[in-house]
């Protein structure tokens, strides 16, 4: 953890918070490109089950995700009120389906807490770190942690 | 007043290198692909010196040599020629025809520079 | 631009160079002796030298010099480019090529063979050019001046004068005596500046003689009749003040000597040359304090001689106008009438960057999905269809197509660097299973879009070599056979209703059915009893695993099949057939779309979600009738078409759209044609309609996803999949889909 908070290094940072079910997340503003309505996606064949499917942005084909699911909570149902962001990370461009998007944070290093030990391994590949701001609690994500490397085509 | 250099050659790579060259040295550069357009972007652009390839399409150095030397206003300005080695053969054509002097290909920036440099006042 | 952004250009430099040669020594091969082809092809190997020694690329270099001066000795038409000559420049231009390719990518290239070659080349340039050298000698003596030192034409005549500079820098003193003749002037070069340039070398003290100067009357507006002694004190060499007037050494009197005072080193004593002071008439003594002044002196009274010269030519015009000037200017004029037709023969092209284009390309393809948009909600709201938005629409649309189709144009390119890449091939396999074969190209303007001519050459490759090592017989058995020794391959290209049609015709002995035949016994591809149309025998070499060389060769390729050159042209969205005459050889022939960016498709529904069923694998489409169907074990069903069977193939299951297979009754069936010849029903929902598509990348922002090939918009902004008929084909035979994709491992 160390190396990573090291890695973060010193200044300022700007992060998307966002919420799913009663929990706060975070990722960094610059990975995030736009932030859309949801709108019905084509489900894919033999798709993990956090892909919901795929849909067109301006002309571009793109996956989306179920953050919900793929963090381990439970599928998310989605409605007319939940929000796509749309983040980029390596070359790929992905959808993140979450409920509602809920402040955009200024944080310096200083801000970050250590994800404490007695977190499942799941919670330990995603989580960056803890953020306790105004006495909400809310958990930095590293996408590529959450989606690493494409999968190679021999699986 | 910044020089003013016409290349004629019909290489992409070696018009390139001679643009990159000459703007680095200061030297406003005007390009051509072959004898035959050098001789029409002449009359336009007065140059303070020439460099110009032989081996050309349509029309080579040695005629666009002949050209710029049949043209009243420009009978005096130097034309420097790319040749390859040092061909004496190809040298000699090229001075008949009028050129004032020669760089060996692949040529040294520094060469070049040098080369323009005497050529000019 | 920096120094590797111009090594990119060189590289493509050489591909447009390397084509330029090939093309033109094929023209030379095919008995055209027009100078501009022999010119065009040293040219090609001239510039390729050129840049590539800009770039350190010595191997290359190398090579290329000695392919340069074989084929000067062809330019200056000492050497007959007969059909031996010919053949050592092919290959030649074919190691050029691996060259330029190893330059670029690294790796090495075959060095035995490029050794071969330059002893080929150099043998063809030395063995004609020693009879008849005497032809070369000529300018030299033509051009060598009177001048006292020795011709300077002959550079390696020069004897420099080594000093040795091992401690303390030396200086020693040399006389130059310089007089200009009027060439000099007239070439651009300038005294002023040559002794400008002397003056850098060390101190210098300068008379000027103007003794020949006439009376002004009398005076040559364009003569020279200033000369100069000079005496320069350097560290430098005599060859250093020689360098000087290097460019000017033919159109002068140029004497240059060392004056006695010299130190000279020891193990090289030098001659003290006497010197007689007294003959000149100024003061000759290097005065250091007053150099300076000297030098500009001189180099006024340089300038003075040539403002003469300039002044003196602007009267001169007058009279030159009269006489020489309409001799020149007919010249000038038919010079310019040539280039201005070459002008317009080359037209006008503009160089843009692929970037730029395929750009424009999804921009114009997200305008079609746009303008399909905008009419479906128009119609939705608007059902009478007559208001002047719809017609404005249908304008819209109109014009939206057109642009469509001219965009597509852009990145359209005749297919002719692919064909000219298999003659290669041809030349290279025939050479290594002796047999002598010509290849004939024809429609090699024909334009595709860079997509398709990109994956093209690839199964074309594969193909051209298997025709020439099982297409075309070997010379004995055509000649045993009445035909002529060399074989004839013909690779063709047109455009036929919208698509490229590629034909690849070889004048060999024909598929060998009985041989064909009893190999897919053996391979167990039919059953012995098997009763087959001479159609069937012939396309059973594209099944898999179907191989007709009894020994797997190296040429045609590590024992990849005819199975997979189809399957990759099917992926293409295209189809290949073949016809074959014994005796009289066999045709291929390939249909492929013009582009791969677009693509003819079926809408269909399949389980509530819209679907893309590419036009070129549909047969045709059915409605089953109950009776048509039949169960077949415990899951497979088939369906009777015109008394055979064929498979049925519920598209949604095996997409896991549904968790049982639908009832066919209630759906349509699209009869596709798969591999090795067989047919399969898909079952879907609906037909929705056919409409042309844009192709989207899945793989761009997700992942390959077995049974799909790609994605795209529909007039609704949704996004619908393009169906992959081989993969789902294959997938029916047992070959499962893979089950689990995903996008990320989980965690």
């Amino acid at each position: 953890m160390s190396d990573v908070m090291k890695s973060m290094s010193q200044g300022n940072k700007e992060l998307i918070a966002f919420r799913i079910g009663d929990q706060e997340f975070s990722v960094n503003i610059m990975s995030v490109r736009e932030i859309r309505g949801w709108t019905q996606a084509m489900p894919m064949p033999h798709a993990p089950p956090y892909v919901i499917g795929m849909i067109n942005l301006r002309g571009a084909v793109l996956p989306i995700v179920d953050l919900s699911l793929r963090l381990g909570m439970k599928k998310a149902e989605p409605t007319d009120r939940h929000v796509i962001i749309v983040a980029q990370f390596k070359n790929r461009i992905v959808g993140l389906l979450v409920e509602a998007v809920s402040d955009i944070l200024t944080i310096t290093d200083d801000n970050i807490q250590p994800v404490p030990e007695i977190s499942s391994d799941l919670e330990r590949q995603y989580a960056r770190g803890i953020l306790a701001i105004d006495k909400r609690m809310i958990c930095m994500i590293e996408l590529d942690a959450l989606f690493p490397e494409q999968e190679s085509e021999a699986a | 007043m910044k020089k003013k250099v016409l290349t004629v050659d019909d290489s992409r790579t070696i018009r390139n290198m001679l643009l990159v060259t000459l703007n680095n040295a200061g030297f406003e550069t005007i390009q051509a692909e072959d004898g035959v357009e050098g001789l029409e972007v002449l009359e336009g652009c007065n140059p303070d010196v020439i460099v110009t390839d032989i081996n050309m399409p349509r029309l080579d150095g040695f005629g666009f040599i002949e050209g710029v030397r049949r043209n009243e206003k420009y009978r005096a300005v130097p034309i420097l020629v790319l040749t390859t080695e040092s061909d004496a053969e190809k040298k000699n054509r090229a001075r008949q025809a009028g050129a004032t002097g020669w760089i060996v290909k692949p040529f040294d920036p520094a060469k070049l520079i040098d080369a323009i440099e005497r050529v000019t006042a | 631009m920096d120094m590797n952004e111009i090594k990119e250009i060189f590289f493509q430099e050489c591909e447009e160079q390397l084509a330029e040669l090939e093309s033109g020594l094929l023209k030379l091969n095919d008995g055209d002796r027009d100078p501009e082809t022999v010119n065009a092809v040293f040219r090609a190997v001239h510039s390729i030298k050129g840049g590539a020694g800009a770039f350190g690329l010595d191997d290359l270099v190398a090579f290329a010099h000695v392919f340069e001066t074989t084929l000067d000795c062809v330019r200056s038409n000492k050497l007959e480019p007969g059909p031996d000559v010919l053949k050592v420049m092919l290959k030649s231009a074919d190691v050029l090529a691996d060259l330029v390719t190893a330059s670029r990518d690294g790796g090495g290239v075959d060095e035995a063979r490029s050794r071969g070659l330059v002893k080929e080349l150099e043998a063809l340039a030395n063995g004609e050019t020693l009879a008849p050298a005497a032809h070369v000698e000529a300018p030299k003596a033509a051009a060598a001046p009177a001048a006292p030192m020795p011709a300077p034409t002959d550079e390696s005549g020069f004897q420099p004068i080594p000093f040795s500079f091992d401690d303390e820098p030396e200086t020693s003193t040399f006389e130059v005596t310089f007089k200009p003749r009027r060439e000099l002037y007239s070439k651009g070069n300038e005294a002023a500046l040559l002794l400008r340039d002397l003056s850098r070398l060390g101190e210098m003290s300068i008379h000027c003689d103007i003794d020949s100067l006439p009376d002004l009357d009398k005076m040559d507006p364009e003569a020279s009749y200033f000369g100069w002694t000079i005496f320069v004190t350097t560290e430098k060499s005599e060859d250093d003040i020689r360098a000087v007037f290097e460019f000017a050494e033919w159109d002068c009197d140029l004497e240059v000597k060392p004056v006695g005072a010299a130190e000279t080193s020891e193990e090289l004593p030098m001659v003290p040359v006497p010197f007689d002071l007294s003959a000149l008439d100024d003061e000759p003594a290097v005065e250091t304090s007053a150099v300076e002044e000297t030098v500009a002196a001189a180099v006024s009274a340089a300038q003075t001689a040539s403002d003469v010269s300039k002044v003196a030519a602007a009267a001169a015009r007058v009279e030159k106008k009269e006489a020489a000037a309409p001799a020149a200017a007919a010249q000038n004029n038919a010079a310019q009438n040539n280039a201005a037709a070459a002008a317009a023969a080359a037209g006008q092209t503009i160089r843009v960057d692929l970037d730029r284009v395929d750009r424009l390309i999804n921009l114009v393809g997200e305008l079609v999905i746009n303008q399909a948009m905008l009419s479906q909600s128009v119609i939705e709201n608007d059902a009478t269809g007559t208001s002047a938005v719809n017609m404005g629409l249908e304008e819209l649309q109109q014009l939206t197509r057109e642009i469509q189709d001219s965009v597509m144009a852009i990145r359209a390119q005749p297919v002719k660097p692919v064909f000219q890449r298999m003659s290669r091939i041809v030349r290279e396999v025939a050479d290594m299973v002796g047999k002598q074969i010509r290849l004939v190209t024809e429609g090699e303007n024909t334009e595709v879009d860079k997509t398709v001519i990109d994956k093209i050459a690839e199964p074309l490759t594969h193909m051209i070599r298997n025709a020439v090592d099982h297409g075309i017989e070997s010379p004995e058995k055509r000649e045993a056979a009445g035909k002529d020794p060399e074989g004839t391959i013909k690779l063709s290209a047109k455009h036929r209703s919208g698509r490229i049609l590629i034909e690849l015709q070889d004048d060999g002995g024909g598929i060998n059915r009985e041989r064909v035949k009893q190999k897919a016994i053996d391979n167990d591809l039919i059953s012995p009893d098997a009763n087959l149309s001479d159609e069937e025998i012939d396309n059973l070499i594209f099944a898999p695993g179907f191989s007709t060389a009894d020994q797997i060769s190296d040429i045609s390729g590590r024992g990849v099949g005819m199975d997979v050159v189809k399957r990759s042209i099917q992926a293409l969205g295209g189809r290949i057939s073949i016809s074959s005459r014994p005796g009289l050889g066999s045709t291929f022939t390939m249909s492929l779309p013009l582009t791969l960016a677009v693509l003819d498709g079926m809408v269909v529904t399949v389980a509530g979600q819209t679907l893309v069923v590419p036009l070129t694998a549909i047969v045709e489409t059915l409605q089953p009738e109950a009776s048509a169907i039949h169960s077949f074990g415990a899951t497979q069903r088939l369906i009777s078409i015109r008394n055979s069977f064929c498979p049925l193939v519920d598209v949604g299951r095996i997409l896991n759209f549904r968790a049982t297979q639908a009832n066919p009754v209630e759906g349509v069936a699209l009869l596709v044609e798969s591999e090795g010849g067989g047919q399969r029903a898909l079952m879907v929902d609906a037909i929705q309609g056919q409409r042309q598509v844009v192709i989207k990348s899945l793989e761009a922002n997700y992942t390959h996803v077995p049974g799909i090939a790609a994605a795209t918009i529909l007039g609704d902004g949704r996004v619908a999949l393009i169906l992959d008929v081989d993969a789902v084909v294959a997938a029916s035979r047992g070959q499962s889909l893979r089950a689990e994709m995903s996008l990320a491992a989980t965690g």
